[in-house]
């Protein structure tokens, strides 16, 4: 599903050059839950801006379900993202002044998706994670857990073939983390391929395969047994 | 049609109905832009119309033409000469200059703007009496209350008949008596009224206490012979009246052996010189109108494109994200585009409304024009299309620059700001 081949990355910050990414090479395949660990400043935030094509790399390959991501213009680059990939935020980003269901319906906006259809597939995924009730509240209305659970329907909303989540538990207690983690095992339990930065060793842990980054390189990269997080919720 | 798309429009009610009081803040300056624009150009409408409502009757391409004294001896002749127009003259210059349409002759009893004595049932006016042809008619137009204006068959039968000016009627008859078939004298003879005219706010060359004979009852009546006092002449539409003024002139400085250069035997009067200049007064004034309007229309517009930069700027996080799940360029700039669109029409629409009721209230006050040029004060259709097509162009231009900036924002730049 994805395939990233010597991949660098480096910024510049005034004079200096800061090299975040030092040859990457790293497969992910189909219906995988990966945890990208390490500590601030390893790079693994850039590491998902370059996969959720937020962000391009100075050298390197990178293939997503066969198609090679390369030199893409903005417009290409937003429609791949919305073909391609959802995206599940640490601060959950959800537009404040929409409801639940029109915040999930978001990205099927961008993809000319008819009105009427929007509405049922957000109510649909709305279901999924369990948050049907809560369609027409705004995101104000709603506790962390339940907006990331809105941000996550939102990812699932349009399809996607991976989804990247970037700290999803964050900014949430440790038992709403759990219940997040459950759905996104959830998720992935039904064949969807999941990325999850993170730098908790539990959650990590709640994955079936750990990559360590460790100064721009990865350092270990492990299968590990799942745990699950339902025995926590 | 993304422009029908519902929901680009719920998008844009939105983000707009989101910040109210500041949206509104924003629109003020186009209101006002708006209502200055249309005001003045109103305003400059009601004074062009105040003008033309004084000329009204008067056909604007024509001239006079009067006999004076020569200042210059010339063949014999000593200066101080009168000159004297014959009937004749009015054949002969219809016949050598093609570009008269209408030329009335006319004939006054005393002297030119002179006046005298009428005479009625024991009352008095003293008026001016002219002799005249109906086709005088076509270029000063009398407005008549009662009767008719004078017409071929009196001029035929030399009919002793007259029309009177509302001045002359009032001094001759107690108000509200029956002025028509009543008789009045001129000199011992008797003429029947058959119409009465009244002042029209218009440019009045007779006056308004005046006595319209036709010209052969004026000369059998008063033994005026072929003599001619004065040419009303109306020139074709498209020839400038200095031009036939000049042929005028030259035909009859030849035929009453007048020096060449002596400026002075013939009195003329242009009419069109008026009109041109009041024409150029007021285009310059709505050209003026436009400018100013037009100026302040960009500065309201420019308000609406900092307003929306600055919400661009605080809009940056959900922009990103936006652009995250797929929204392109396009979409980000056409959404904040339109927004500056939407902005400067309603705004433009609401300062339109209030403009045009402000002249409406003007025209009731002042719109009759009976103390100055001020007649119907309101924008014209297509000034109105010129001015919020304009308006709208103006924001289309400047929306960009708040799109612009909003599509340079980086997605992950956008997202990283928390």
């Amino acid at each position: 599903m994805i395939e990233i081949k010597d991949l660098h990355k480096s910024y510049r910050m005034g004079t200096n050059s800061l090299h975040v990414l030092k040859g990457i090479n790293f497969k992910v395949e189909d219906g995988e839950l990966v945890a990208i660990m390490g500590s601030s400043g390893s790079g693994k935030s850039t590491l998902l801006n370059i996969l959720g094509m937020l962000d391009g790399a100075d050298s390197g390959e990178y293939t997503l379900d066969g198609v090679p991501i390369k030199n893409l213009s903005e417009t290409k680059a937003a429609q791949y993202r919305n073909k391609f990939l959802g995206f599940i935020f640490q601060s959950f980003n959800l537009i404040n002044y929409k409801s639940a269901a029109e915040n999930v319906a978001l990205p099927l906006y961008y993809q000319k998706v008819p009105r009427k259809e929007r509405q049922e597939k957000a109510m649909k995924y709305l279901e999924r994670v369990g948050l049907k009730p809560w369609a027409d509240h705004l995101p104000s209305e709603l506790s962390g857990g339940q907006k990331q659970r809105v941000a996550i329907a939102r990812a699932m909303a349009a399809e996607p073939k991976v989804l990247l989540a970037d700290e999803p538990t964050g900014a949430l207690d440790s038992k709403t983390s759990y219940e997040v983690m459950d759905l996104i095992q959830k998720i992935n339990d039904e064949g969807n391929t999941i990325l999850v930065v993170t730098h908790e060793e539990d959650i990590a842990h709640m994955c079936k395969r750990i990559v360590h980054l460790k100064d721009g390189v990865i350092v270990e990269d492990k299968k590990v047994e799942q745990v699950r997080a339902e025995q926590y919720v | 049609m993304w422009l029908f798309d519902r929901d680009l429009w719920i998008e844009i009610f939105h983000t707009l109905g989101k910040n109210m009081f500041r949206t509104f803040l924003t629109m003020l300056g186009v209101i006002f832009a708006m209502i200055i624009l249309v005001l003045l150009l109103g305003s400059a409408n009601g004074m062009s119309n105040g003008f033309n409502k004084i000329f009204a009757g008067t056909a604007s391409n024509s001239l006079f033409v009067w006999g004076q004294s020569t200042s210059e001896p010339y063949k014999g002749f000593e200066r101080g000469r009168r000159i004297n127009y014959k009937l004749e003259d009015a054949e002969i210059l219809k016949r050598q200059i093609p570009e008269i349409e209408v030329l009335a002759p006319r004939i006054e009893l005393a002297n030119h703007r002179g006046t005298v004595s009428v005479y009625r049932n024991g009352q008095t006016s003293g008026s001016a009496v002219y002799g005249d042809f109906p086709e005088i008619d076509n270029i000063t137009k009398k407005k008549l209350v009662e009767g008719r204006f004078l017409n071929q068959t009196d001029i035929d039968d030399s009919k002793k008949v007259c029309v009177i000016g509302e001045e002359t009627y009032k001094l001759l008859f107690e108000k509200g008596e029956k002025a028509m078939g009543q008789e009045i004298r001129i000199n011992g003879v008797y003429f029947t009224v058959v119409g009465i005219y009244k002042p029209n706010n218009n440019i009045n060359i007779d006056g308004e206490n005046a006595v319209f004979i036709p010209f052969s009852t004026f000369q059998k009546a008063f033994n005026s012979g072929d003599r001619m006092g004065w040419m009303a002449i109306a020139v074709e539409e498209n020839t400038p009246v200095p031009f036939v003024e000049s042929q005028i002139k030259s035909i009859l400085k030849t035929k009453y052996d007048i020096h060449p250069d002596d400026e002075r035997a013939i009195g003329s009067f242009d009419m069109s010189e008026i009109f041109n200049n009041i024409t150029a007064f007021t285009t310059v004034l709505q050209g003026f109108s436009f400018f100013v309007g037009i100026f302040t229309l960009l500065a309201g517009v420019i308000a609406i494109s900092n307003i929306l930069l600055i919400t661009v700027k605080e809009r940056t996080q959900e922009i990103g994200v936006r652009r995250a799940l797929g929204a392109t360029p396009v979409i980000v700039k056409r959404q904040i585009v339109v927004e500056a669109i939407v902005l400067t029409a309603f705004a433009g629409l609401v300062g339109f409304a209030v403009a045009v009721g402000i002249l409406s209230i003007m025209n009731a006050m002042w719109g009759s024009g009976d103390n100055f040029p001020f007649v119907k004060p309101m924008i014209s259709i297509p000034q109105f299309v010129v001015s919020f097509i304009l308006m709208v162009g103006l924001s289309v231009l400047i929306g960009l620059l708040p799109a612009n900036r909003a599509v340079r924002i980086k997605p992950i730049d956008a997202l990283r700001e928390e």
